[in-house]
C-alpha cells in the first residue's frame, strides 16, 4: 500500500470522480474510473481546491479520506465484493459501487450526510467555477470545466460584457391584470 | 469611550429593513448608527471572478438548515448588493392569505391598496422602472416565446436597474461593477451618511440587552474581513431605539440569544418562517426545435446559448397569480439566471437514472450549460419553517472563511407546500416541454433542503399575539423601543420577488419609530424626500403618515 498521503489523494480523487466524473489520465490510473470522456473534476482541479484552506474542508480530509475508505469495506462485505488490497478500498470499488456508497453518504438522513455533502460542493465548483482560480485565468489556461460549459474569454481588462443581448421582440402578450407600475394586479 | 457608544438608534444590518430607516431616521435629525457584520466594498472591488475570496463570496452568506437553506447577502447594502432586482409588487391576494393560522395572517390595516404609497415611495427612491421587450434577455425572451406558445402571457419584470448602464455580464450576484444595479449603495446609504448616520462594518451583533430607564445595549463582536470565521475582539453600544434588520436568516436568532437578558419573547420569534414557496426548475433548451418552433435566433445567428449573457430575470409568467384559485394554487414563473458554484450542484438530469445531480449524465448537461433556461417558481408555502437552540455567533456554524455555514432552521414542508410545488413544477413541464423546446428538471431537495434567497416572516407582523411577534408597526411584542423592520417581519410567502415588499414596510414602519424616539426625548421628525431629493411618493404617504404605527 502507498504512503499516508498517497492514500488520501487516490481516495479524494476518486470521490471527485464519482461527482464528476473524467476519462482516466493513463492506462492504470485507478483513481480516475474512466466512465466519462473528457476531463472531469480531478483534472479540473478537485484536489487544489479540496486544499485551499478558505473552503474549511481542508483539516478534514484526511478524516473523511480515511472514513470513505472504511465506509467502502463495509460496502464491500454488505455486497460480497473482493477488493484489490493494494489500492484503498474506495478506490477499488467499480464506477457503479462508488457511485451507489456516494448516494448513500449525500442521502437524507445520513448522519455525516453534511461532510460528504461538502465534499461533493466542492469537487463540483472545482469544473464548473474553478473556485480556486481567478476566472479569466483559468479560461486563459484552458480549464476544462469552463470551456466544457462554453465560458468564452472576458474583455482585456477582465470584465464580460455583452452589447447583443436582447431578440428585440415583442415575444408574448403582458397579462390583461398589469397595474401601471408593471406589477401584477 | 469612544463618541459612539451612546447614540439614539442602533440598526443591526445594512440591507432593505436596515438602510430605509436609516435614512430617514438620520435625516430627521436623529443619531444613528448602522452595524453590519459584512464588509463595505466599494464599485470597484464588484469583480467579474468565482475565485474563493473574490466578491463572489465575501459578499454572500449560505446557510444550510436542515431541510431548508438560506443564501443571502453579507456586505454593507444587504442583499441588494447582491439581489437581480426584480421589483414587483405584490398581488392583492396575498394580503388576504390565511395560510396555516386558518385567519387572516397579514394585519387588517394592511392591504395591497394601503401599501401602495410606501412601495410608490420606494420606486421613486431606488427607482423602479418598468422595462419593454428591447430590454429583455434572450433568456427572457425564449421565456415569453415559450409562454406565448402555450398559450399564457408573459410579463417584462419592473427592475431597479439601470439599463443604459447595463452591459448584460450576468455577474450582478457578485456586485455590479457598472453601478446599473440599484442597490442601497446607490440611494438610501448614501442619503444616510450625508445625513450623518454610521454605518460600522464587520460589526456582528450578538444580542441585546435592557439596561437603565429603558434604553438597550447592543453586544458585538468585531469580524475579520477576509476569514468570517475569526473574530477579534467584541464591544457594545446603547441606544433608545433598536431596529433588527438582520434579514429573516439572523433576526430571529439575536432575539433568541437576547431572551437570557430581556426576558421572554413572543411565541412567533424563530417560527413560521417561510421559504417564499421557492422552487427553481432547469430546463435543456433544444435550440434547433426553438428555432423551427418559435422562430427565434440572435443577431449572430446562433439560437439561444446565452444563458450566461443578460441580467438576472427579466420575464415573468403571471398567469396563475389569481386571487379566484385556492390558496396553495397559486404562483408566479420567472425566468432566473443562477451562476455556477452555488446552484449548478442542485439541478438535475431531466428524465435521467438516479442519481441525477452527480455523474456521468450531470456532466452531459453542464456541456449544455449555455443552453440551460432557468425558471424560478414562487409558491405558496405553509410557514412551516422554525429556528432551534441558537448557534454560538452569528446564525449558523461558519464552515468556509466566507460563505457556508450550518444553521438551526428546520423545515419540513407540509402536503400544502408540496402540492404548490408539485402544480408548479408540472406548469413549467407543460410549458417548456410542449412540442420537444426542452426538457425539465426541478432541482433537487435532497442535498441541502429546500433552497432559497427569500427568506421571510421568521418575526412577523399581525393582529394576533399567538402568531406574530410584532405589532403591526414592527413593535416587538412585550418589549417596547425594539423593531423589526426587515424580510422577517413579513407575514407570507408572496408569490413573487419579496424586495418591494420588505422595502414598502419598512418605509412605512419609519412614522411609528419616529413616534417611538420622540417619546423618548430624542428631537426627531419624520418627513424627508427620496433620497434623490424627489417628493412625488412623498404627497401620497405625508397623509398616511399619522396612520402608519398607530
Ligand atoms: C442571489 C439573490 C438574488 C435575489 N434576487 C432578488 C430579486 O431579484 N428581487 C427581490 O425582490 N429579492 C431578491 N432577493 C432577495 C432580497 O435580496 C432579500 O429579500 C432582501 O435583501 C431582504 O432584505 P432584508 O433587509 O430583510 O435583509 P438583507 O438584505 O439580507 O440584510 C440583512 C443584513 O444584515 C446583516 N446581518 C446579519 N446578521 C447580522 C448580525 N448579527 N449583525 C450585524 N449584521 C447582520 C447581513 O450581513 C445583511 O447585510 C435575492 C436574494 C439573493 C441572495
Amino acid at each position: 500500500m502507498d504512503s499516508d498521503e498517497q492514500v488520501k489523494v487516490s481516495t479524494l480523487e476518486a470521490y471527485a470522480d464519482t461527482i464528476v466524473p473524467g476519462e482516466k489520465r493513463f492506462p492504470d490510473d485507478h483513481a480516475i474510473a474512466g466512465a466519462s470522456a473528457g476531463p472531469g473534476a480531478v483534472v479540473a482541479g478537485a484536489l487544489e481546491l479540496l486544499h485551499t484552506e478558505a473552503t474549511g474542508v481542508t483539516v478534514g480530509l484526511p478524516y473523511l479520506a480515511q472514513s470513505l475508505n472504511d465506509h467502502a469495506k463495509v460496502y464491500a462485505k454488505e455486497h460480497d465484493l473482493t477488493l484489490d488490497e493494494t489500492l484503498p478500498s474506495f478506490v477499488a470499488l467499480s464506477f457503479v459501487d462508488r457511485t451507489a456508497l456516494v448516494r448513500q453518504l449525500t442521502a437524507p438522513g445520513h448522519p455525516e450526510k453534511d461532510g460528504w455533502v461538502s465534499l461533493a460542493l466542492f469537487c463540483n465548483m472545482s469544473f464548473d467555477s474553478a473556485a480556486h482560480k481567478h476566472t479569466a485565468e483559468a479560461i486563459a489556461e484552458g480549464h476544462p470545466g469552463l470551456l466544457a460549459m462554453g465560458y468564452t474569454a472576458p474583455d482585456e481588462d477582465g470584465l464580460w460584457r455583452f452589447p447583443k443581448f436582447s431578440y428585440r421582440r415583442e415575444l408574448a402578450q403582458l397579462h390583461p391584470d398589469t397595474t401601471p407600475s408593471g406589477s401584477p394586479a | 469611550m469612544n463618541a459612539y457608544d451612546k447614540t439614539d438608534v442602533v440598526i443591526v444590518g445594512s440591507g432593505f429593513g436596515g438602510s430605509i430607516p436609516a435614512y430617514h431616521l438620520a435625516a430627521g435629525g436623529a443619531k444613528v448608527t448602522v452595524l453590519e457584520r459584512g464588509p463595505w466594498l466599494e464599485t470597484k472591488e464588484f469583480e467579474h471572478d468565482y475565485l474563493l475570496g473574490s466578491s463572489y463570496t465575501r459578499a454572500f452568506d449560505f446557510v444550510v438548515g436542515d431541510g431548508m437553506s438560506v443564501l443571502g447577502g453579507n456586505c454593507v447594502g444587504g442583499g441588494s448588493v447582491v439581489y437581480f432586482a426584480a421589483m414587483p409588487r405584490a398581488p392583492k391576494f396575498v394580503f388576504e392569505r390565511h395560510g396555516s393560522i386558518g385567519r387572516r395572517m397579514w394585519p387588517s390595516a394592511l392591504t395591497r391598496d394601503t401599501l401602495e404609497p410606501w412601495y410608490d415611495r420606494v420606486s421613486d427612491s431606488l427607482p423602479v422602472s418598468t422595462q419593454d421587450w428591447n430590454d429583455v434577455s434572450y433568456a427572457g425572451g425564449l421565456w415569453a416565446a415559450l409562454c406565448d406558445h402555450s398559450g399564457r402571457t408573459a410579463n417584462p419584470a419592473p427592475v431597479a436597474v439601470d439599463n443604459d448602464r447595463c452591459v448584460n455580464c450576468n455577474f450582478m450576484m457578485a456586485g455590479c461593477r457598472f453601478d446599473a444595479k440599484r442597490s442601497l449603495l446607490t440611494n438610501y446609504l448614501p442619503a444616510a451618511l450625508a445625513h450623518g448616520a454610521k454605518i460600522r462594518p464587520l460589526h456582528e451583533v450578538q444580542r441585546i440587552e435592557r439596561i437603565d430607564d429603558g434604553d438597550y445595549r447592543v453586544h458585538f463582536n468585531i469580524v475579520d474581513d477576509e476569514d468570517y470565521r475569526v473574530q477579534s475582539g467584541s464591544g457594545t453600544i446603547d441606544a433608545k431605539v433598536v431596529i433588527i434588520a438582520a434579514g429573516a436568516g439572523a433576526t430571529p436568532v439575536i432575539l433568541q440569544r437576547s431572551e437570557s437578558a430581556l426576558g421572554t419573547m413572543p411565541h412567533a420569534v424563530g417560527r413560521y418562517f417561510s421559504g417564499n414557496g421557492e422552487r427553481l426548475n432547469t430546463a435543456i433548451i433544444n435550440e434547433e426545435r426553438v428555432r423551427e418552433v418559435l422562430g427565434l435566433s440572435r443577431e449572430d445567428g446562433k439560437v439561444y446559448e446565452a444563458n450566461h449573457i443578460g441580467k438576472g430575470p427579466t420575464v415573468a409568467n403571471w398567469d396563475k397569480l389569481d386571487g379566484s384559485l385556492p390558496e396553495y394554487e397559486r404562483y408566479s414563473l420567472e425566468q432566473l439566471y443562477f451562476p455556477p458554484g452555488l446552484g449548478t450542484i442542485l439541478a438535475q438530469v431531466p428524465g435521467g437514472d438516479e442519481p441525477r445531480w452527480f455523474g456521468p449524465q450531470k456532466k452531459e448537461i453542464l456541456k449544455q450549460w449555455a443552453s440551460w433556461l432557468t425558471i424560478f417558481l414562487m409558491t405558496e408555502d405553509d410557514n412551516e419553517g422554525v429556528f432551534g437552540a441558537p448557534p454560538p455567533t452569528g446564525n449558523a456554524y461558519r464552515i468556509s472563511q466566507q460563505m457556508l455555514g450550518r444553521g438551526p432552521l428546520k423545515y419540513d414542508p407540509t402536503p400544502n407546500t408540496l402540492h404548490g410545488w408539485s402544480l408548479a413544477d408540472a406548469e413549467c413541464k407543460e410549458i417548456l416541454e410542449k412540442d420537444g423546446l426542452a426538457k425539465v428538471a426541478p432541482w433537487t431537495n435532497d442535498v441541502v433542503g429546500a433552497y432559497t434567497v427569500h427568506p421571510l416572516a421568521s418575526c412577523r407582523i399581525g393582529d394576533d399575539p399567538e402568531t406574530s411577534a410584532l405589532h403591526p408597526n414592527h413593535e416587538l411584542r412585550n418589549h417596547p423601543g425594539i423593531f423589526v423592520t426587515d424580510s422577517a417581519s413579513v407575514p407570507g410567502a408572496l408569490t413573487v420577488n419579496p424586495a418591494m415588499t420588505i422595502a414598502a414596510l419598512a418605509e412605512r414602519s419609519v412614522p411609528g419609530i419616529v413616534r417611538a424616539l420622540q417619546a423618548r426625548g430624542v428631537d426627531v421628525t419624520y418627513g424627508a424626500p427620496a433620497p434623490d431629493g424627489s417628493i412625488t411618493g412623498r404627497r401620497a404617504v405625508s397623509k398616511l403618515s399619522l396612520v402608519a404605527g398607530s
